[in-house]
């Protein structure tokens, strides 16, 4: 895709030292030259902004861990401690906590971006599947690092999303205290959920490595969904690119921090300002904004162990995407009937997701149900019969022309 | 299509509302405070005059473990001096120990200390208050939902320091209905965030406490003058929190304007 390299080493150390190892050529070529579609929209602007999220969330949470204690009794005071006797301590630790939702603001939009435009369709299909791994792996580091302030939600958050486990025939109460490090959730989980924490976001930056890696290999997908097929169709990454995801990434601090200054606590729980108590079960347990949805699958399902597979497959099945989607045309802007599915698709995530901030009574369990329903059924059914039954609308001869066809 | 989209929206809709009615509390009196706003403030005088009913009324039974007497003198804060805060925290007598000989012994508070606990544990705290502990109050304010709602919180904060208004302002002769369902030694209060039974007796009566700037001191205006208080223990660097907000929100604001350009002008011959 990227061609041969551009760089050429201008001084004879720069001669010597890139026989020996190419690095300044590749960053040249995969950072500077690396031909990028030029009909980009700013939806593309979110692979960036992930990035710079995982930055801030990995070095905000290094210096949190110089001051925080990874115990029952102690956590939730040292916490405090940041926040009160810590120099900025407040800004970082706000900072770390809205900045797990804004991480999640963008992936989402990123996703149903990649779900709109077709980014997953040949020969993208393990460039989304790394994603989906990614996201996984972010859910799973969310998790646990909401349940270091040992506040009552995180405690009993984390006991019951860790009794799911117990669902699993068989194996599923030693599976649970093995999970645990004992028989209930207390200091041996506190600390493994710790030390995972950890571990996690530097397992997500290597995969999220390998997910750029498969970026270059294919190229980007675009908002036509054509291929590139020349270099007139293209421009390289600098400056095009790094100015407009760059003005794109400063934009989205703004949300950030208007978050982060002016409400810091409005995507938390109060209930976690709350030190743990395992004598007191709060009213509502629920989890973090961004796991309702799944936790309305989870709930819709009468029977536990086939909640707990709902739940699961209802991300897994975001794996098979690609082969589920049977049209050829990439992008939702030349199919019309999509188009309406994929915004239904959307408002029925959102409902899931206020149905999961509910509690499971009256109408929400029949709603919830219902939305839970649609939401395989559009994977399952909606997506494969749409490709053989829809007509598209003509697509154009390429990415140039269709850019200077809107110019006009 | 779309007929079925706004079908579905006025679903979803439809049932937010009767969510509000769902909960249980009653919500929190709407009552505004300095600190409210992006560039809200802690009223000095009010802190202090809160501190003042903190420390009278509700310390004998409340904690408030995470606040230390050398914070009364912090920036953004009730503004006591530092001479003030010495003297007020060597009004408090702390256990200290064990010394040279290993024995436990009491001292006046210094300003380093945090504030004592009137129980020495929450055991004793539960069984000197009729089976419930009194929480801490270091947090309370942030701990409570004044209100519910996405949308509403959005707009009006989680509502904590008018939670703890109402609550203090809320006890109510009950009817004789509610009065048979009382459990023994319970209050009836309808704010109070678990069940309308509250195991605290109306702690405020007017003129109980007598503020040194000579402020009104009914049972209303001790209770804003402690909500207040107990807003600033939650979140003592709010006023540093917005302050440095506001300089950053200008920095990126700018910033994001000069990077639009420069990518308007880099952007022009692209195509």
């Amino acid at each position: 895709m990227s061609g041969p390299s551009k760089y050429q080493p201008s001084s004879a150390v720069g001669k010597w030292f890139h026989e020996r190892l190419p690095i300044v050529a590749f960053a040249k070529d995969h950072a500077l030259d690396f031909p990028t579609p030029k009909n980009l929209n700013y939806w593309w602007t979110f692979g960036g902004i992930l990035a710079v999220m995982l930055v801030v969330q990995i070095l905000t949470g290094i210096v949190l861990v110089m001051h925080y204690t990874p115990q029952t009794d102690l956590a939730f005071n040292s916490v405090e401690h940041i926040m009160r006797d810590v120099n900025y301590g407040w800004l970082l630790r706000y900072m770390h906590m809205n900045g797990a939702s804004m991480f999640f603001v963008a992936v989402y939009i990123h996703m149903f971006r990649g779900m709109y435009f077709g980014s997953y369709k040949a020969p993208r299909e393990v460039l989304w599947m790394i994603g989906v791994i990614i996201y996984l792996i972010m859910m799973a580091t969310a998790f646990m690092g909401y349940v270091l302030p040992w506040g009552q939600m995180s405690f009993w958050g984390a006991k019951v999303i860790t009794n799911l486990f117990s669902a699993i025939p068989f194996v599923g109460d030693f599976v649970t205290t093995w999970l645990w490090g004992g028989y209930s959730v207390d200091n041996p989980t506190l600390n493994r959920f710790f030390s995972l924490h950890y571990l996690l976001p530097f397992v997500l930056a290597a995969i999220v490595f390998l997910h750029i890696w498969a970026l270059h290999v294919v190229g980007n997908n675009n908002p036509t969904g054509i291929n590139v097929k020349g270099p007139q169709d293209t421009l390289p990454f600098h400056p095009y690119y790094t100015m407009k995801d760059g003005f794109a990434i400063v934009v989205f601090l703004i949300v950030y921090g208007l978050f982060v200054f002016y409400g810091p606590n409005y995507m938390g729980d109060a209930v976690n300002y709350v030190p743990a108590n395992p004598l007191v079960t709060p009213a509502h347990i629920k989890p973090e904004w961004y796991y309702l949805p799944f936790y309305a699958i989870l709930r819709a399902v009468p029977d536990k162990l086939l909640g707990v597979i709902a739940m699961f497959s209802s991300i897994l099945i975001l794996l098979a995407l690609p082969w589920l989607d049977t049209s050829r045309v990439r992008s939702g802007t030349y199919r019309p009937i999509f188009k309406g599915f994929f915004w239904v698709f959307v408002v029925v995530c959102i409902g899931l997701g206020f149905i999961g901030s509910k509690p499971p009574e009256g109408s929400y369990v029949l709603w919830g149900r219902i939305l839970a329903f649609y939401y395989f059924f559009h994977f399952i059914v909606i997506l494969p019969l749409l490709g053989l039954l829809e007509t598209p609308k003509p697509l154009p001869a390429s990415i140039s022309d269709d850019v200077l066809a809107k110019q006009k | 299509m779309k007929k079925f989209t706004m079908l579905l929206i006025a679903g979803l809709v439809s049932f937010t509302g009767a969510s509000f009615a769902a909960e249980n509390a009653t919500p929190a009196k709407p009552i505004s405070f300095s600190f409210e706003g992006p560039f809200g403030t802690f009223d000095k005088a009010q802190l202090q005059r809160g501190y003042k009913v903190y420390k009278e009324v509700c310390s004998n039974c409340h904690s408030m473990r995470l606040v230390a007497f050398r914070n009364l003198a912090d920036h953004g804060g009730p503004g006591f001096t530092e001479e003030q805060v010495k003297a007020l925290a060597a009004t408090f007598t702390v256990k200290d120990g064990p010394d040279a000989e290993g024995n436990m012994f009491d001292r006046p508070g210094l300003a380093s200390d945090r504030f004592p606990s009137p129980f020495p544990n929450e055991q004793a705290a539960a069984a000197a208050n009729g089976g419930a502990a009194p929480p801490d109050l270091s947090l309370i304010t942030k701990a409570r939902e004044g209100w519910h709602g996405t949308f509403n919180q959005l707009w009006s904060n989680i509502g904590g320091p008018q939670y703890v208004y109402s609550l203090l302002t809320g006890y109510e002769e009950p009817s004789e209905e509610i009065k048979k369902e009382t459990p023994e030694g319970k209050h009836y209060n309808p704010y109070f965030v678990s069940g309308h039974f509250i195991s605290m007796p109306p702690p405020l009566a007017d003129g109980q406490v007598t503020f040194d700037d000579g402020a009104p001191n009914k049972v209303d205006d001790m209770a804003r003058d402690v909500s207040a208080f107990l807003a600033w223990t939650a979140e003592p660097k709010m006023e540093e929190r917005k302050q440095l907000g506001f300089m950053v929100l200008i920095f990126l604001s700018v910033f994001a304007g000069l990077m639009y350009f420069v990518k308007k002008k880099i952007w022009r011959d692209a195509h």
